[in-house]
């Protein structure tokens, strides 16, 4: 394995891990905050229980999304220097502003978890709010980082170096809406399906359990809204792409012919004609660019990309269909906890969210490839002269395996686990 | 009026002490979980568990805040620091990743004490070797083209390295002792931190005499900050000895808090000796005047928040329930 390629794995490593935890303390706030409301107006004891057990898991999985998180601000320079020497000037923004906004999230979740005695009942609701607020906005930020390496802007290029340098410009660059809707969108939908999955998995096998047909019934309130507006922030973001990285949509797609009228390719060989065209352009004759207009060491791995694409989409739309059902079931005013088969759809789209959320990744970050900055520094060019990066990546792969173990085990104990009555 | 990259990397610094000072403080804590014995072996480690629980994760965020900060203002320094302390950073961040996760595992019954314990003893170290580097001008090595060895590993693996890393160490330990004699009304347990504030400090002072003598690397530390230091070690040894604690806490922050600002000055105007400095180093005005900013704005939002969150934990010390 060649340093750049165990660098890049590395990163993927680390990204792929945080993310998860990442995602869960940008949503777990949403339902502990839904809960305790209830519990207030209620007086329902189950829902005060419900809230100080999700306080608890949300404290294990902030804590280590923060380390997972400290370990990331780190890595863009000991695997990456050359692209932080380049991009610090610019994307330090959004990165000092997430700083800020991540540490106004530790602080209040400090006061949400430990000050349930200490605090009034209200100041306790309210930096609950404040949790989830911060949360959302320190992922926003980031994401406004990442969404500047697609659609790099607020620079003059001479020479390889960046002149005239405008980070506000860089902040407002075109992918930054369409990256964090739909990322903020899949934080909900796949957070909120993933505790409802679990309860409805746990309702299953104790029925009347009050308790998890609360839980089950917050999870899926946040869960499934989002998930059915996911699509929509899909093809806000599939439009962006196939307008300003036409290169990720051909592989996106596995269009190797630029062409009019283009169909959409689903997996090895069924195509859908004028569909592409249709999506990216809202047009069914238009040209869309294919991976012939770029020279051959400029493609990302094409086929990588559209498989991960491929998986997204259709996780995406499993979980939105199952958004729909919940909404129709809501309308009729049906008992979710009752329907035997809506349960189990819901158990098998608990995971669908996260592995959606990680394909996605894998297309935005793959798909970009060989650039680290779309058109400025290619990764080859920006990894470290440090040899051996075998080494930390097997280190740090094997960390985070344990750690992930370890995480599930002890949720499954502490907070899954239906009370005794 | 000092410039505006000295504005940032004062900025940069002040962060650092908080994290010192505060994330410091809660590896020391580790440290004496580590050493926990006598009588009250397992109070002392619930007292450490309860000081830490609510504010480890605000307090960690400062270091994050000061590598952020460092970037964007300072780019090619936090580019030459990441390539040159590859390996100690790495190290470090495995550290990092360990105490925090085995802490919260611990506090929710998960077992994980003694890789809490053992990791808040290991990264306190990593974290003086790194900057015993960036001291001695070492970090360096990595951006000369050498054989692995020198490049990598002699830019931070010298007998001067560890002694910071051990003296950070024992500053850590120091303050965390202080502390907990204040988060207690237990008698008995008070003593226990009292003594052992006392050790840790004349471990400091003894450490900090020598390794000045002792290390031709060390900076030329100005006269006035070492007077203000030693008074401030005076006024925390004083306070410990007459159980005077608000007050031994306030002395002993102060005391570490000029250890970092003597270190500053004394590397001032270079971010990184020999060659690199604040000024060279710095990003583009437009940069460093919208850092500036962020940190106003930041800090407007920031400073009330950790004043309550301060004031909901840390207000007055109570018992243990």
């Amino acid at each position: 394995m060649s340093d750049v390629l165990a660098a890049r794995s590395q990163m993927a490593v680390s990204l792929a891990f945080h993310i998860i935890f990442a995602v869960i303390g940008i949503a777990m706030p949403v339902l502990m905050v839904l809960a305790e409301r209830r519990w207030q107006r209620t007086r329902d004891p189950v829902y005060l229980d419900l809230a100080k057990r999700w306080a608890r898991g949300t404290a294990i999985l902030f804590a280590v999304g923060a380390v997972s998180g400290t370990v990331l601000s780190f890595e863009l320079g000991l695997l990456w220097p050359r692209f932080m020497e380049l991009a610090g000037p610019i994307i330090g923004m959004p990165f000092s502003l997430e700083g800020f906004a991540f540490f106004t999230e530790a602080i209040f979740l400090g006061v949400y978890l430990y000050g349930w005695e200490k605090v009034s009942a209200r100041a306790h609701l309210l930096a609950g709010v404040l949790v989830a607020v911060s949360g959302a906005a320190s992922g926003i930020f980031v994401v406004i980082a990442n969404a500047w390496m697609n659609t790099p802007t607020g620079f003059t290029l001479t020479n390889g170096a960046f002149s005239s340098i405008d980070p506000i410009a860089a902040m407002a660059t075109p992918a930054a809406f369409p990256q964090t809707l739909h990322m903020t969108l899949a934080a909900y939908a796949a957070t909120g399906l993933g505790v409802a999955g679990i309860h409805a998995f746990l309702l299953l096998r104790n029925r009347t359990s009050a308790f998890h047909r609360a839980a089950f019934s917050i999870g899926l309130a946040v869960g499934a809204p989002a998930a059915v507006l996911q699509p929509i922030a899909g093809d806000i973001a599939a439009r962006y792409v196939a307008r300003r990285q036409p290169v990720k949509l051909a592989a996106m797609e596995a269009l190797y012919e630029t062409r009019a009228g283009a169909p959409i390719t689903i997996g090895p060989g069924i195509k859908i004609p004028y569909a592409l065209s249709l999506l990216a352009f809202h047009d069914p004759h238009a040209v869309v660019q294919g991976l012939d207009a770029v020279p051959r060491d400029e493609w990302p791995n094409v086929p990588l990309v559209h498989v991960s694409f491929d998986v997204m989409v259709a996780l995406g739309t499993y979980i939105a269909l199952v958004g729909l059902w919940a909404g129709w079931l809501a309308v009729r005013k049906r008992d979710f906890a009752t329907h035997r088969r809506f349960l189990w759809v819901l158990v098998i789209a608990a995971p669908c969210g996260f592995l959606a959320l990680e394909a996605g990744w894998m297309v935005t970050e793959l798909g970009r490839q060989p650039w680290v900055i779309f058109g400025v520094l290619k990764t080859a060019d920006a990894v470290t002269p440090m040899p051996g990066l075998m080494v930390p990546f097997t280190a740090i792969t094997l960390l985070y395996c344990a750690l992930g173990v370890i995480v599930a085990r002890l949720l499954a104990r502490f907070i899954v686990r239906s009370p005794r009555t | 009026m000092p410039s505006l990259p000295d504005v940032l990397a004062a900025i940069i610094l002040a962060a650092l002490t908080a994290y010192v000072l505060l994330g410091g403080a809660d590896f020391g804590g580790g440290v004496w979980d580590l050493l926990a014995s006598g009588p009250r072996k397992t109070r002392q480690r619930d007292l450490i568990a309860h000081a830490i629980g609510p504010v480890w994760e605000a307090n960690h965020v400062w270091l994050i805040l000061a590598i952020v900060l460092l970037f964007t203002a300072f780019p090619r320094a936090f580019a030459t620091i990441a390539v040159g302390l590859h390996m100690p950073l790495t190290l470090m961040l495995i550290g990092i990743v360990l105490r925090g996760s085995a802490f919260v595992f611990q506090s929710y019954g998960g077992g994980g004490g003694r890789v809490f314990a053992t990791a808040s003893l290991v990264t306190p170290i990593l974290l003086g070797v790194c900057v015993g580097a960036i001291v001695s001008g070492t970090v360096w090595f990595g951006v000369r083209d050498g054989p692995f060895v020198t490049s990598f590993v002699r830019s931070w693996f010298t007998p001067f390295g560890f002694a910071v890393g051990i003296f950070t160490l024992a500053c850590f330990a120091f303050l965390a002792a202080v502390y907990l004699t204040v988060e207690s009304k237990d008698v008995e347990l008070r003593e226990d931190f009292r003594q052992r504030a006392m050790a840790a400090g004349a471990t400091v002072v003894a450490m900090a005499v020598i390794g000045l003598a002792v290390f031709p690397q060390a900076p030329p530390v100005n006269a006035g900050v070492v007077a203000l230091t030693a008074a401030a070690a005076a006024a925390a040894f004083g306070s410990l000895w007459r159980r005077r604690y608000q007050r031994a806490r306030i002395a002993a922050a102060a005391q570490v808090a000029l250890i970092v600002w003597g270190w500053g000055i004394a590397q001032y105007p270079y971010l990184l000796p020999p060659d690199l400095t604040i000024a060279a180093a710095a990003a583009p005005r437009i940069t460093l005047e919208l850092a500036l900013i962020a940190v106003v704005a930041g800090a407007v939002v920031l400073f009330p928040s950790l004043y309550y969150l301060m004031r909901v934990f840390k207000g007055r010390s109570e018992s243990l329930e």
